[in-house]
């Protein structure tokens, strides 16, 4: 057999592989997929129904979320935060814990984000920048930490800890952005941080900035976490059953903190991404729920960061899609938070699926071949 | 006397595995039938599939002559179905006449239960069929014997003809299968039909007219108990002759491994659960702690591993203290654990065959790497040899171990226990709920550990096994070590009644 032969061969195979991966993961995403077409067959219900053409909306939303570079841009910077805190709840979950105060690890990571590039000035932009991106991670961290340890010592559950948290860092940074850090002016804001800080935008006249490579690069690393290292199979030998894994020598309340302060971080880098990336400022409640979109994207993605990363892509599109709309048609916003309820709704509702399957629906993506 | 039930061609596949495949079978009225296999026979599926809890692929059912379709146990129910499942469906907190008659409970002024009406119904069923209970007493506070018998009167009282026991020996002590055997034939007597789940020959033949063998999911034969003998079924059953256990010799006793002192702990209730214990174990020598269930047994395990607080005592690993160390730091100094409760404590049942042979030793070479990389690849590979070592039926190294026989996931257990050199091992009910092959494999395991040089403590319910296994027995009954006898010293009886806290030492 000649090289050329193997080498083609090897090249089929591969070809396969990739092919098999995807129509699998396809098939395993039915429900998702089910779930969006009948949020948006519901949502034009609802626009039928306040008198606005559900075929013209959505068709200005298809076309402001994809139809040229600009819309795409928005769209992945809009994904860009909602990956990082649904890679945030993702990373909990596998550990058995709900963190829900992904919110306030990004208004926190930001903040400090923010502090970083603002004070400190004449640094080059391999130093600055770094630190600044350190600094969110920091302030995420330790706000996944705390809960933490209010759990592991004094039995606090995360739901309730992790949840008020987000109120507290959203009070607690917007009293800096309204008094001691205000720049002047009316706007409730931070002065800009250093250019040296500044994270590079990717595409011209869209926000679209590294932090959406980032976001990606982080995805890759939880599953490299998640799948590859020691860390990882503890926290989900934990989430699995920490009775076992206490049993097999394994510091469960070790294990959940740092997945706590892992989750935090990813969370925090969010924040400093939108901070350093997109707005270069830290504007009081520049997350409009960020952190509870990502909630709702790693349920969507089938809790797998790589599904995440396609729903975030999604939700992105809703949202940069949404504002087109808003302006073209004169649909009012609320439609997205509509249809963004109406996807989770459905994804969290399983035996739907399963009655349509039995049914006889969606044979053709069904059947093994 | 014609068909109470009839199953016929029934099958039932789940992913991977057919756990029913055309399976026939039949009750007559007053009939005790017995259902016999290994473990991951498809007996409970049957069953479960004749309670209306799974639905069959195929077949039919016959109830008294009449095609039905159970889709429910409700229906069951209502179709004179009675299930009394290895786990007890009760709730703990009410009483006894209350469980009996929940879901169907006489009222007064249309919405309040009416006690005393509750409890005079059970105590004239308890008195009906031989099945003695006391209708106030609350069942958490019972006996396992004694929940069983509410389980059966709580079938009854919703009017069940056909009783399907699922394993019902395997909670109870000796005595107490003595009185359920009484009670079975007592059924038997009032023209109930009693279907008895087991894979222990003796009690089968105790009590059966006629036995079915099922083997992998497929039907071996159904014979009358007056013409078959032991041996017979016990080939049906394996489809193979009957291995014996093969006990070595006493091994050479050496020196001290482990040594408790005074131990001494509450429980999860703050009752004091160990009263002082004092025991040693011994390199090559299986130290048995024989006791009733229930008698300080998990709490002395979770105090050896570390998992809970002593309030007093000392432990020593070959003279050394280690009383204060973390359960990690036990593992490291060469404890190993089969744990009572595989699923629970034992297994991450969502983790892979390979995944959870390296449980507890993800983070040391050679799996561990720098930067806290796992080596999949050396997972991979010593998962393959001890899958072929320890002869693990799995399709292979990446199936869940949820999908795993209860036999073959101890194997898994056993192999990662055993495969890391313990000085060390307690060993917790380790053949509970496993089939012939599957005991006399953990059993040979255990001894050849002996053999090695291992200092094992064996904890079990079945007096058979530690008997058969131990070097030195210490009896264990209320949380003290009444007694300790060489094995050779002693039988049977004397340690029947030493943990039934009949005798003193």
């Amino acid at each position: 057999m000649t090289e050329d032969q193997t080498m083609s061969r090897k090249g089929k195979q591969l070809v396969e592989k990739i092919w098999s991966w995807l129509t699998g993961s396809l098939r395993n995403s039915i429900p998702q997929i089910v779930a969006i077409i009948a949020a948006f067959l519901i949502g034009a219900i609802v626009l039928l129904a306040t008198g606005f053409s559900p075929l013209e909306a959505y068709g200005a939303m298809l076309i402001g979320a994809i139809g040229d570079i600009y819309g795409i841009g928005q769209t992945l910077t809009q994904a860009t935060p909602i990956l990082f805190t649904a890679l945030a709840f993702l990373l909990s979950f596998k550990c058995g814990l709900f963190n829900l105060g992904a919110e306030g690890q990004l208004l926190i990571g930001g903040f400090f984000a923010a502090v970083v590039g603002i004070s400190l000035t004449g640094l080059p932009v391999f130093v600055h920048l770094p630190l600044a991106l350190l600094a969110g991670i920091f302030g995420g961290a330790i706000m996944g930490f705390i809960p933490a340890v209010l759990k592991a010592k004094l039995g606090a559950h995360e739901v309730i800890t992790t949840m008020m948290s987000s109120y507290v860092a959203l009070y607690v940074t917007s009293y800096f952005v309204n008094y001691p850090l205000k720049a002047p002016g009316w706007v409730s804001q931070t002065i800009p941080i250093a250019p040296s800080a500044e994270l590079p935008r990717l595409l011209p006249v869209t926000q679209l900035s590294a932090a959406f490579i980032l976001s990606i690069a982080a995805a890759l690393a939880t599953v490299y976490l998640l799948d590859r290292t020691t860390i990882g199979y503890e926290i989900k030998a934990i989430g699995l059953n920490p009775l076992a894994a206490r049993n097999a020598g394994i510091n469960t309340n070790k294990g959940l903190i740092l997945a706590m302060v892992i989750s935090g971080a990813i969370a925090g880098i969010g924040g400093a991404g939108e901070i350093l990336g997109v707005h270069r400022r830290f504007i009081d409640g520049f997350s409009p729920g960020y952190g509870w979109d990502g909630l709702a994207v790693a349920l969507i993605g089938g809790l797998n960061p790589l599904g995440s990363i396609v729903a975030a892509i999604l939700f992105g599109a809703i949202r940069s899609g949404g504002i087109t709309m808003n302006v073209s048609t004169g649909v009012p916003l609320d439609i997205i938070n509509i249809l963004q309820a109406l996807v989770v709704l459905f994804v969290a509702a399983p035996k739907l699926f399963g009655y349509i399957r039995k049914k006889g629906g969606f044979k053709w993506l069904t059947s093994q071949t | 006397m014609g068909n109470a039930v009839r199953m016929v061609a029934i099958t039932k596949s789940f992913p991977g595995t057919i756990a029913n495949d055309r399976v026939d079978f039949d009750v007559e009225e007053g009939e005790v039938h017995s259902l016999l296999g290994e473990n991951g026979a498809g007996k409970t599926v049957l069953m479960s599939i004749l309670y209306g809890m799974y639905k069959p692929d195929e077949g039919q059912i016959f109830i008294k002559g009449r095609e039905v379709k159970i889709d429910s146990p409700a229906k069951a129910i209502d179709l004179g179905i009675g299930m009394v499942h290895q786990h007890f469906m009760l709730v703990p907190s009410l009483t006894v006449a209350e469980n009996i008659v929940l879901g169907r409970e006489p009222v007064k002024n249309k919405y309040l239960l009416d006690a005393f009406k509750a409890a005079d119904e059970t105590r004239d069923l308890s008195k009906k069929y031989g099945l003695e209970v006391d209708p106030t007493a609350v069942t958490n506070t019972l006996p396992v014997g004694v929940q069983q018998r509410v389980e059966i009167l709580k079938a009854l009282f919703r009017g069940a003809e056909i009783l399907i026991l699922d394993e019902p020996t395997s909670v109870l002590t000796p005595q107490e299968v003595g009185e359920l055997f009484k009670a079975v034939a007592a059924l038997k007597q009032q023209g109930k039909s009693v279907i008895f789940i087991s894979h222990k020959l003796k009690e089968v033949r105790e009590i059966s007219d006629r036995i079915t063998v099922l083997r992998r999911g497929r039907i071996v034969g159904t014979v009358n108990n007056k013409t078959t003998s032991m041996e017979e079924l016990a080939k049906m059953m394996m489809g193979h002759e009957m291995p014996s256990i093969i006990m070595k010799d006493h091994a050479k006793q050496g020196e001290t491994v482990l040594r408790a002192e005074g131990l001494t702990a509450f429980n999860d209730r703050k009752i004091l659960s160990l009263k002082s214990i004092n025991f040693e174990v011994h390199q090559s020598e299986i130290l048995g702690i024989a006791g009733v269930e229930g008698n300080g047994q998990s709490q002395l395990i979770e105090v050896l591993m570390g998992l809970r607080k002593l309030e007093k005592g000392t432990i020593l690993l070959n003279g050394k203290p280690i009383t204060n160390a973390s359960v990690h730091e036990r593992l490291e100094k060469g404890f190993s654990i089969i744990p009572e409760d595989r699923q629970k404590t034992g297994l991450i049942l969502d983790f892979s065959v390979s995944e959870n042979l390296i449980l507890g030793q993800q983070d040391k070479p050679p799996f561990a790497e720098k930067l806290f990389r796992l080596n999949l690849e050396k997972e991979g590979e010593i998962a393959e040899e001890l899958i072929q070592e320890y002869s693990i039926q799995t399709p292979n190294k990446e199936t869940l171990v949820r999908h795993l026989s209860g036999g073959t996931q101890q194997k898994v257990v056993v192999a990662r226990e055993f495969s890391k050199q313990p000085k060390f091992i307690i060993a917790s009910q380790p053949t509970r709920g496993l089939d012939i092959g599957a005991t006399e494999y953990v059993r040979r395991r255990l001894v050849e550990m002996r053999d090695r040089g291992c200092a094992v403590m064996l904890i079990s319910a079945d007096l058979d096994e530690i008997i058969a296994l131990s070097d030195r027995i210490a009896v264990i009954y209320e949380g003290k070590i009444v007694a300790t006898r060489e094995r050779d010293r002693t039988n049977e009886i004397e340690i029947g009644l030493l943990m039934t806290g009949a005798t003193n030492d």
